[in-house]
């Protein structure tokens, strides 16, 4: 235990990263993942093939090679600059191809989510007069969102681990900090992985439990 | 003042016609579901539409405010040909009204939410003004009491309700009615029929289908009668009751008022 106590310092800054790669990433994929899915439904045909086409690639592509890709091809290739300070850049190009990935789930999880709701819903918004985009935004999307609570809680735990594939963006997240402990600390390696792994049931499991209880409070009685 | 006044000289007289269709067709794949409707609902008129189920009125209520397209004719509403999209679309659906079967309350949203969203969000209401609308209209269906309950806490004839007046919050020029009542239990049929017929009494234009034939005898100017996506008749309710012409009108309410 003695290394993890002695380090506690640097492994709260790492997992404080995982956090802040975590959150950000989420609320992206959330928008793009929400405008994707509305995109999917929306009459004109040219929105609706885009968003299959995006979802149906970022779906199929390894999350390591979206975030080479990221890294790699928009930051180096293309000189995509967030920031003229590297670790901050490679923090954005991260948050970045996490994004680009996980709002490929969120849409198809809101699309499930759309296709729970009675079409008597969206008829009585057009009836009333709401456009298209008005009744996306005040009837049905209020009404998906709430019939996807769950999946979209595991969405969100899976990208807080897939936070740990940034170190090929180079980020010094949670699991870059273990690997280098593991080198320095040899004796030690059960110990350490025990460690990091309760620090990831630490971040993951009120997730799981938070969004429990809000599915259960936010449905929807029909 | 002057622009005011030449305004008001300059306007054409009203047309008394407030919904024409004419020569309406529709297919669903082979099936031809409306075969050259004609139809002119005059300001005010109550217009009951009655006929076996399948013979397409849901699709013609529908097609009124074009939750369904046609494939031929054409539909107007105040002098308005029907949009064909977008934003004009919306703006004349803001003008007619709509009641369906199922009540298709918004469910995630209190009743008082219900009546003001598209007064708030479609005719840019103020939200204090459109609340004090929706409760007087609440009252005015029965419902005042139950304004911070959602849909899911109301039995079927307080839904219904709720509907007549999210649509009547809008103002609307008409209002369509496809079969309020068929959902309900028995109880509760009367409590929304007597609410629309209190508003036929009040002037507003209605086009209602519905089998109610109390209702087509108190409320309704006129009956026509669908079969197989034609109009096959049409009269005033005592005339079509009493003495039916055509023989589909005869079978059918021989139907209707045995069971
Ligand atoms: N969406 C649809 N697709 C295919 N056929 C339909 C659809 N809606 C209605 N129909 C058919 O069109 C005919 C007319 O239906 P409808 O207008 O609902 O009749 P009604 O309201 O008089 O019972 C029926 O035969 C029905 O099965
Ligand atoms: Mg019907």
């Amino acid at each position: 235990m003695d290394a993890l106590f002695t380090e506690r310092a640097t492994i709260l800054a790492a997992f404080w990263m995982t956090l802040r790669l975590t959150a950000v990433s989420a609320l992206g994929s959330l928008v793009l993942g929400t405008v994707l899915s509305g995109m999917r439904v929306s009459p004109l045909p040219v929105l609706r093939t885009a968003s299959q086409v995006y979802v149906t690639v970022a779906r199929n592509t390894p999350l390591t090679l979206v975030l080479l890709f990221t890294s790699l091809g928009v930051g180096a290739n293309l000189g995509v600059e967030f920031s003229a300070q590297i670790s901050v850049n490679n923090y954005w190009l991260a948050v970045l191809g996490l994004t680009a990935y996980t709002s490929a789930f969120v849409c198809e999880a809101l699309r499930a989510g759309i296709n729970t709701v009675p079409v008597g819903q969206a008829e009585a918004a057009r009836a009333v007069g709401l456009g298209f985009g008005q009744t996306l935004g005040f009837v049905v999307l209020p009404q998906a969102f709430r019939a996807v609570i769950p999946p979209l809680g595991s969405i969100l735990i899976a990208l807080t681990k897939n936070t740990t594939v940034a170190l090929v963006a180079g980020v010094a997240e949670a699991s870059v900090r273990m690997r280098e402990m593991i080198e320095i600390y040899g004796d030690q390696v059960i110990q350490i992985f025990l460690g990091f792994a309760a620090g990831f049931l630490v971040l993951c499991l009120p997730t799981g439990l938070l969004f429990g209880w809000l599915s259960r409070r936010l449905a929807v009685a029909r | 003042m002057t622009k005011v006044m030449s305004a008001t000289h300059q306007r054409a007289v009203p047309s008394t016609d407030l919904v024409v269709l004419d020569k309406v067709n529709k297919h669903y794949g082979p099936l031809h579901v409306l075969k050259d409707i004609d139809l002119a609902v005059r300001r005010g008129e109550v217009v009951v539409l009655i006929g076996p189920s399948g013979s397409g009125k849901s699709t013609l209520c529908r097609a009124i405010n074009r939750l369904e397209t046609i494939d031929s004719g054409s539909i107007s509403v105040d002098g308005t040909a029907l949009p064909t999209e977008g934003r004009q679309l919306a703006r004349l659906r803001a003008e007619v009204g709509m009641v369906f079967q199922g009540f298709n309350l918004f469910a995630h949203k209190t009743v008082l939410d219900n009546v003001t969203l598209a007064p708030v969000k479609v005719l840019k209401q103020n939200r204090r003004a459109a609340e004090q609308r929706a409760h007087e209209l609440l009252d005015r269906v029965g419902i005042g009491s139950q304004a911070h309950k959602y849909p899911a806490q109301l039995s079927g004839g307080q839904q219904q309700r709720v509907a007549i007046a999210r649509a009547l919050a809008m103002d609307p020029k008409v209002i369509l009615f496809d079969e309020p009542t068929s959902a309900l239990d028995p109880e509760m049929v009367n409590e929304v029929l007597d609410v629309m017929t209190a508003l036929a009494r009040d002037g507003m234009t209605m086009v209602v289908v519905t089998h109610e034939m109390g209702f087509a005898r108190r409320a309704a100017d006129r009956v026509v009668f669908m079969a197989d996506g034609q109009i096959v008749e049409e009269n005033t309710p005592h005339e079509f009751f009493d003495n039916p012409r055509s023989e589909r009108a005869q079978a059918f309410l021989a139907k209707i008022l045995t069971h």
